[in-house]
């Protein structure tokens, strides 16, 4: 065994005194030279993909704007405040769709909010350890539902009871109240504003929840259990330890839930009942900036109304592009924060 | 004193009981979808819905042309998305740590993660529908790729970070070029987790509607071909859903149904192959 052995390595030996030093450098330097170019090439193909994402941004805003110049010549930025918009005379003002936007998004919010803060205290701190997972997941695979799905689920199946429940109920007890009771008047007829707005909130509930939940896991233990230790209740851990030191992360993702909710197309499209007008009650139908462009894009023959459509994009785009760079900033502030104290 | 302590109880038995009235909530709200989900759509389907076309008004047919358009554009997008969300990621965790290039394009891509699906839409229309003068099946597979990259990007970059740099060095000691090191070692190390990012983003693309909208707009009829209109599930859903025939809305449940238990059949499979908090 031990002969053979030496038998090969003495032959491979003999073998490399046919190939001169000066031959292995040179094939060596060859080698290294290679690898060099390979990892220069590898190295700029990634870079060249980074910076087609990049491009796809600026693509964006880029080709959005020169298709709405058209608009803003006609118009100019009075298409911003103009409540006008009818395709046929071709008069087009972004108002109403621009307020359904914010309204809707306003409501789910509020309604979004404190049930997403719910149910990231239950995560981290009620749940027995076992349930967390199962229910995390739960949460999550409500975030997965396409939107489409909860806008058929609005229309067909939310609507109906809210018109027949609980807008009576609304009109009946908020109604009389001054100045928030005229929000509530009007006819019940299940779709409208309000129902949009509702139907966002179960949407981003998922978003927002989970970035409550992630944020809250990284209070250092030692510091709730200080509190713990003084004789605290949980509500007090929850609002005195672990809101404050996760303050920027929970504003971050009430934004990022935010950002979703001004974006979302399919289930407002369903309920809000695309009608061009900005109405006291938010019983009554109204439209989006989403829903205009799902509803009228495609169908839009006329220059003009088609300029007026990727204006009202641009300005969607724009709103979502600050609400989510806030977004980002504020989730960052808290990483930066959680590496200087732990 | 006893006071005291009896409202600061008070207090946080109301608010656990919310918290816990607020998980109820959510529970509730994904079962009650669910559950409407199967029972208008278990009804309506049988063998037809994938044997036949999309019906003419009043007549009866399928989601075939449909459920292949949307195989097909979903499938296109994720040829076209995986690799390119790789590289960009794979750039972005090991090359884009300090210059402007790196934090940017991450910046970008945490953006574009989360911006409204109809934007996308709109600039396909602008890039591609508007200058070929109609609709097509490749636009409504380049808009699908557009949302799935930034899904790739991100998972693929936190995905090569949780890589120990030992793993790396010790690659680079054994003479590896930097390339091998990325490509064999570290990208291997993390396949799991990478494969659950490209998973999730089948998931997510699967359900789009809205920026099928205006890109491969919709078609009655079977179709294979990329350059024209070109049937899918989430559109054909949304027109069924909406029209005034009731074996329309029927046939739009049945895709509802079909559509939301693939998308969260992908979900599960994708968390159950890769838990990304796991490891973290």
């Amino acid at each position: 065994m031990n002969n053979t052995q030496v038998n090969t390595s003495e032959q491979s030996t003999q073998q490399g005194h046919y190939v001169s030093k000066e031959q292995q450098l040179q094939a060596l330097s060859k080698r290294l030279a290679r690898q060099h170019w390979q990892d220069v090439v590898f190295r700029n193909s990634t870079l060249f993909f980074a910076l087609l994402v990049l491009a796809l941004l600026s693509g964006i805003i880029f080709s959005l704007a020169s298709k709405s110049i058209p608009i803003f010549q006609q118009f100019g930025l009075g298409f911003l405040t103009s409540s006008a918009w009818n395709p046929v005379t071709l008069e087009f003002g972004a108002a109403t769709a621009i307020y359904g936007t914010l309204v809707t998004s306003l409501i789910a919010l509020l309604v979004g909010i404190p049930i997403s803060f719910g149910i990231a205290v239950f995560l981290t701190e009620l749940s027995p350890v076992w349930l967390k997972r199962p229910l995390g997941t739960a949460i999550e695979l409500l975030a997965g539902i396409p939107s489409i799905i909860y806008g058929m689920w609005g229309l067909f199946v939310f609507a109906p009871l809210f018109a027949e429940y609980a807008q009576p109920l609304m009109t009946k007890y908020l109604g009389p109240i001054p100045v928030i009771g005229q929000l509530f008047q009007g006819a019940a007829m299940g779709f409208g504003v309000l129902t949009a707005g509702i139907i966002l909130a179960v949407m981003i509930i998922p978003f927002i929840a989970s970035v409550m939940r992630d944020v809250f896991e990284v209070v250092p233990p030692v510091l709730k259990e200080s509190a713990y230790g003084l004789g605290a209740t949980t509500w007090e851990v929850v609002r005195n330890i672990v809101l404050p030191y996760t303050k920027a992360g929970v504003v971050g993702g009430i934004m990022l839930g935010l950002g979703r909710a001004l974006g979302e197309t399919m289930a407002v499209t369903f309920v809000i009942g695309n009608t061009p007008k900005i109405s006291a009650s938010l019983f009554a139908p109204g439209t989006s900036i989403a829903a205009t462009l799902a509803n009228e894009f495609a169908e839009a023959r006329d220059e003009l109304h088609v300029s007026a459509l990727m204006a009202l994009g641009l300005v969607l785009f724009l709103i979502t592009f600050v609400v989510l760079a806030f977004a980002k900033l504020m989730l960052s502030r808290l990483s930066k924060q959680e590496g200087s104290k732990t | 004193m006893n006071a005291l302590y009896g409202r600061r109880l008070l207090i946080n038995r109301v608010a656990l009981l919310s918290a816990m009235s607020a998980m109820a909530f959510g529970l509730i709200f994904l079962l009650w979808i669910l559950v409407v989900l199967v029972s208008k759509g278990i009804s309506g389907l049988n063998l037809a819905v994938f044997t036949q076309m999309t019906p003419a008004p009043g007549s009866e047919g399928g989601l075939l042309n449909a459920i292949y358009g949307s195989l097909i554009m979903v499938g296109v997008a994720t040829f076209v998305a995986t690799p390119i969300g790789i590289m960009a990621g794979i750039y972005l965790a090991e090359y884009g740590k300090r210059g402007w290039v790196g934090p940017t394009t991450r910046f970008v891509n945490d953006i574009l993660l989360s911006a409204p699906s109809i934007i996308l839409g709109l600039f396909v229309y602008a890039v591609i529908v508007a200058n070929a003068n109609h609709f097509s099946g490749w636009a409504g597979s380049v808009a699908l790729a557009l949302i799935a990259i930034p899904v790739v990007v991100r998972t693929t970059e936190s995905m090569l970070n949780l890589v120990p740099s030992t793993l790396r060095e010790a690659a680079a000691a054994l003479g590896a070029p930097q390339w091998k090191v990325i490509l064999i070692v570290a990208l291997r190390a993390v396949k799991g987790g990478v494969i659950t990012g490209v998973m999730l983003a089948v998931a997510r693309i699967s359900g789009e509607t809205a920026p099928l909208l205006f890109t491969a707009l919709n078609n009655q009829f079977w179709s294979a071909d990329m350059n024209a209109p070109m049937a899918n599930l989430p559109v054909a859903i949304f027109q069924f859903a909406l029209s005034p025939f009731e074996n329309w809305v029927n046939l739009a449940w049945v895709g509802a149904m079909l559509i939301t238990f693939s998308v969260l059949a992908l979900n599960i499979l994708a968390r159950a192959f890769f838990d990304p908090r796991q490891k973290n």
